[in-house]
């Protein structure tokens, strides 16, 4: 046994300690289920052998959940409905023979439990569980298109009831020792170094080696099925709702709620081949892989900075410099401040940079009345934040973040004035989201030493910054604006310098898209809804009314002012947005009126007025194909900066779609959409799109000829 | 082919379907066994000549349950030759019932038949009879499960229905039932509801508000705003209907059909049966018809399945002298008279369960028996009756008088 420690006390208690070598934390491999059961068998056959107690040697943990890695193997190689549903039978085995073979078996779960570690437990007839905040339980699973393969469905709902095991189920919230007591999760708590003699009292006690599902007459605690009390809360209300927040296009939610609306009216073992019917439907669909990959594997690398440039010694901010005391600068020094960092918030009028902490008075106000902070964490925080004009405050800087208004002569200005007063070592980042970095490091004497950072809105919300590396700047300030990203809490992606950078490029397309729709007749609901349906956050003629029309105009004028008109246009968007602007005096939220109504103290509703000047035709499309144009639209421009080296790195393409503008989770990402629908018939559906709605569409000879040798962007996951 | 005459009809009145409500002490197998004995003593009837007793009832499961047509005809002391069958067609039930017995008697199989309906709303409350249709989570996604009073907002919202169209509606179905009751048009079919003491606990409706005027109804409340939005079912309309905005909410407790106890039975059967039973036929069913259509906005079948019918019989709306549309909720009918061109005239003139409820399983039978009256007070020869049913079904039949 190369996973486990087997040892047995005079009192005839067995140890069963889960250590998995080389790892920090055990997870649920194919050699531990071996071991398991090789020790489980020994514990039911030896009669010298009372009852067994499962732990684990980690500190901290017990046991994380199923091994990834080997997931990844199955995806890469492929895996059906059938062939998935067979992956937890050894489980199946392991957990019915716990349960079944007439000795105790209790869980002294000392420290994380979590998917398969908290199914393991769950399978003892005892759970005590280490009084310890960071001990917590819960079931991650559906946050990565999957289900809890190993009983988690039909086990926890028979243990709590139905109505307490949906939320934690559906939404893999993870619940502290004090709460997994009350909710009846775990039978005791006790300190961590004391959960195996806990475990072995019970066991010296009168144990019971029965779980409640195997005693005749169990009954579901408050019902299981259409006739349950709470049958319309749990089921009719539930699923809907599931199908509001998916918009059905992720069905690991539904999964889970039908394997427990199925399952528990049947007896647990049939109830546990619902759940592994279900869990291979997830497994062998595109949403599980694409979840995993980006969100788990590969936003876990950026996190951890996997592509940090090595050899530039690490960075601590300890002091930050903002210019610049607007919404970004101020939302920056919220979120640096909150990181422990000293911050300058410096702005050209005093009354402007106080306005610029007041924020984050105003978020921590909030946050304390809800409980979230105490007023000492407040006050700390707020100590931090130095609202100044002063550029001599910037002395001794580690980091320098500029986040002035969007225009050349301005930012240049600071930049000088800043330049003079940070150290000579310190990174000067620039948060603009449309002009080029190569042109405003000119204003800066160390061009090597700058670079972008672009910041989302609102960020002490948004997770992504897009790290902009300009013509010279060096691999040093990379790796040093990746260890301040990090310090942060943020993730970061990294891409070339070029108009719109990645981010704002990517998105631009689609607010394009929908406006373009407006002008070929297609009803502004349907395209509000039809991006909703795609799981877009918000619909595109809501983001230009919030973005402002004007500031839309303005941008392009930019663009066409460097001598870089943006293709397409001014068809495309423009003559709309200047109709809008202009004849018709709609220039967005902010101006009253957009393409929306906004009456006072009621809901926005949709300005009738668009079908007398953007009239709608008689025949509206599907919406299936209102949701290809936003999604198909954006993976291209994804994949034209992918060609163009504007990104180079597959994962930050899809990363930074998903968390910086909102492209769905469900389909991985902008490039991993295009490998979801598969990329030769993606290129299919663009010639198709761009012969009806226009050459935008047209995938370029690079895309095409790469489809011919079907060429994935992202490499085996197994190997990556 | 036979034809299926109508001998007779009896319906209780409605009581609020809530635990004050009048019938609510009555049992459900009370309510229709008192309807069965009523056709039995009005008309002096010799129960082994009936074949079968047909009755709609939409919750069948506790007091309900184990069919509960074949009982009530034992607890109605009829012949133990007649055997007893209950269907479930959701609201169109029973009129669905008549229907059934219409097509026996049609193909020779049965001579009579007493069909009919039962629900009392206030002991059985509606879908708690379980079912896959609103609990299955696989099939809420499948069918776009909305509760039905959403469905009638977002019907309304479809057909650009205002809070105003659906509350004039509604104290015009208000009037129209007062006139009628105070007219006596109903008397001659109310059957008054007895205790075990034989005291008359229920002899009018108890539902109506004849007074309800606009101003009246427009202080209620929304009804189903609430569960839409919370509940997700606006959001699934719009995933349905995606060229909506928004479902704009209209209907409250005042423009949709009330929630009751009532039961009804009728009494069918070829000409043979009628020489026999030494009864005259009032009216013969002339066809008859069902049809399913979306299922999520649900509420659309009966303009569906009166084109259907028509066709079948050869017939045109002009064809028609009265119409009943069940008033399920104020937008149903107001969509049923727009897409049929139908003049409010020549529907529901005697007003409908906006005012007096609909006892589910009941209510088809009763809309067939309130039309034959007024079509022979009025001398009028033909009439349809229609119901929306769940899941996007409806029922209809066409009856004329001989």
């Amino acid at each position: 046994m190369q996973t486990l420690k087997f040892e047995v006390d005079t009192d005839g208690i067995a140890l069963l300690t889960i250590d998995l070598p080389g790892r920090s934390m055990n997870v649920l491999t194919p050699e531990l289920d071996d071991d398991l059961m090789e020790a489980v068998e020994r514990v039911a056959s030896d009669e010298k052998i009372k009852g067994a107690i499962l732990t684990s040697a980690k500190p901290g943990s017990f046991l994380a959940g199923a091994d990834i890695k080997f997931m990844l193997e199955l995806f890469d190689n492929g895996v059906s409905a059938v062939e998935a549903a067979k992956l937890s039978e050894p489980l199946f085995k392991l957990l019915r023979r716990i349960e079944t073979c007439g000795k105790p078996f209790a869980a002294a779960i000392n420290g994380l439990a979590l998917g398969g570690g908290m199914e393991l437990a769950l399978g003892c007839h005892y759970r005590v569980l280490a009084d310890n905040p960071k001990a917590v339980i819960g079931f991650p699973e559906v946050g990565l298109g999957i289900l809890p393969g190993g009983g988690g469905t039909q086990r926890l709902p028979r243990l709590i009831g139905i109505e307490k095991a949906l939320p934690l189920l559906l939404t893999g919230r993870q619940v502290k020792p004090e709460e997994a007591l009350k909710l009846g999760i775990v039978n005791a708590l006790a300190k961590a170094e004391d959960v195996v003699a806990k475990a072995r009292e019970w066991l010296l006690g009168k144990p019971t080696a029965v779980q409640p599902w195997d005693v005749k007459g169990f009954r579901v605690p408050g019902g299981a099925g259409p006739m349950a009390p709470h049958a319309p809360r749990s089921f009719t209300a539930g699923a809907t709702i599931l199908a509001q927040q998916t918009q059905r296009n992720n069905r690991a939610p539904l999964a889970i709620m039908s394997a427990v609306y199925e399952g528990t009216q049947v007896p647990i073992e049939t109830g546990l081949r619902l759940e592994a019917k279900y869990f291979g439907t997830l497994l062998s669909g595109p949403v599980a892989r694409n979840l995993m990959r980006t969100m788990f594997v590969n936003k876990g690398k950026a996190d951890k900075l996997a592509n940090r440039p090595a050899d530039v010694p690490k960075l601590k901010v300890n002091k930050l410099g903002i210019l610049g005391a607007g919404m970004m600068g101020a939302g920056i020094a919220y979120v640096a401040a909150e990181a422990g960092m000293q911050v300058v918030l410096l702005d050209a009028k005093q009354e402007l940079a106080e306005k610029g902490k007041q924020y984050s008075v105003r978020l921590l106000e909030k946050s304390l009345s809800r409980g979230k902070t105490t007023q000492e964490k407040v006050a700390a925080l707020l100590s931090r934040i130095k609202p100044t004009t002063d550029y001599a405050d910037l002395a001794g800087c580690d980091y320098l973040v500029e986040a002035v208004f969007e225009d050349r002569g301005i930012k240049a200005d600071v930049t000088r004035k800043a330049a003079a007063a940070i150290p000579a070592t310190t990174v000067f980042g620039s948060n603009t989201s449309t002009l080029p970095i190569t042109g405003l490091a000119e204003a800066f004497p160390r061009q090597e030493d700058f670079i972008g950072v672009h910041f989302f809105s609102p960020v002490e919300r948004m997770p992504l910054i897009e790290i902009i590396m300009g013509q010279k700047t060096s691999q040093a300030a990379l790796a040093k604006t990746l260890d301040f990203v990090q310090q942060l809490r943020k993730t970061p992606i990294v891409v070339k310098d070029s108009r719109g950078f990645f981010t704002s490029r990517v998105f631009g397309t689609f607010v394009k898209e929908g406006m373009a729709m407006l002008q070929q007749g297609v009803l502004p609901a349907l395209i509000e809804n039809g991006a909703r349906q795609a799981s877009m956050p918000v619909g595109p003629l809501t983001v230009s009314d919030e973005v402002s029309l004007e500031i839309m105009l303005h941008v392009y004028d930019q663009s066409v002012a460097d001598g870089a008109p943006p293709k397409y246009e001014p068809e495309l968007s423009i003559n709309l947005i200047k109709k809008m602007t202009g004849q018709l005096g709609r220039k967005g939220r902010a101006g009253g009126a957009g393409f929306y109504e906004y009456p006072q103290g009621g809901k926005k509703f949709l300005w009738p007025g668009l079908a007398e000047h953007f009239p709608p035709s008689k025949e509206q499309p599907d919406v299936e194909e209102v949701k290809k144009r936003f999604l198909c639209i954006q993976a291209l421009e994804a994949a034209r900066c992918f060609e163009e080296g504007v990104i180079t790195n597959p994962a930050d393409a899809d990363i930074g779609s998903i968390l910086g503008i909102g492209y769905p989770s469900w389909t991985g990402g902008t490039l991993s959409y295009i490998e979801t629908v598969g990329i030769q018939s993606f290129v299919a559906e663009c010639d198709r799109l761009a012969n009806l709605y226009g050459e935008r569409y047209r995938p370029s000879a690079w895309l095409k000829e790469r489809a011919q040798r079907n060429q994935a962007f992202h490499p085996r996951m197994s190997e990556a | 082919m036979e034809n299926a005459y109508i001998y007779d009809h009896v319906r209780t009145p409605r009581g609020k379907g809530r635990p004050d409500g009048a019938l609510h002490e009555i049992t459900p197998i009370q309510l229709a066994a008192q309807t069965l004995t009523a056709v039995r003593e009005r008309n002096n009837l010799d129960t082994a000549l009936i074949d079968d007793v047909i009755l709609g009832c939409v919750t069948p499961v506790g007091e309900q349950g184990a069919d509960i047509a074949k009982v009530a005809a034992v607890v109605a002391d009829y012949a133990q030759s007649v055997p007893g069958i209950q269907l479930n067609r959701f609201c169109a039930s029973g009129l669905e019932a008549v229907n059934l017995a219409a097509a026996q008697i049609a193909a020779g199989q049965v001579d009579a038949v007493v069909a009919g309906g039962v629900d009392s709303m206030s002991r059985a409350l509606p879908l708690s009879d379980g079912g896959a249709w609103h609990n299955d989570p696989q099939v809420i996604w499948k069918t776009y499960f909305e509760p039905t009073g959403v469905a009638a907002d977002l019907l309304a919202t479809l057909d650009g229905h205002s809070r105003i169209d659906v509350d004039a509606y509604a104290v015009e179905s208000q009037r129209r039932t007062a006139e009628a009751w105070t007219k006596g048009y109903f008397a001659k079919s109310i059957l008054p509801v007895k205790d075990i003491l034989g005291q008359v606990v229920l002899a009018r409706d108890e539902h109506p508000r004849p007074g309800a005027t606009i101003e009246s109804l427009a202080e209620l409340k929304l009804a189903f705003d609430v569960i839409g939005e919370q509940g997700g079912f606006d959001a699934v309309a719009l995933q349905r209907y995606p060229t909506l905005e928004a479902i704009r909410h209209v209907h409250t407790g005042g423009n949709s059909s009330g929630i009751v106890d009532g039961a009804a039975a009728i009494l069918v059967g070829n000409a043979e049966f009628g020489k026999r039973a030494g009864l005259k036929p009032r009216a013969r069913v002339r066809a008859f018809a069902a049809i399913g259509s979306e299922p999520a906005v649900m509420l659309t079948g009966p303009a569906l399945v009166t084109e259907k019918l028509l066709k079948r019989a050869g017939m045109s709306i002009k064809d028609i002298d009265l119409f009943e549309i069940n008033e399920a909720f104020a937008s149903v009918v107001l969509s049923y008279m727009s897409a049929l061109d139908i003049p409010h005239e020549r529907v529901n003139v005697n007003g409908g369960a906006i005012a007096m409820g609909h006892p589910l399983g009941a209510t088809g039978a009763m809309l067939l028996g309130t039309v034959l009256d007024e079509l022979e007070r009025r001398n009028l020869n033909t009439a349809l009756i229609t119901l929306c049913a769940a899941v996007g079904m409806a029922t209809a039949t066409i009856i004329e008088r001989v």
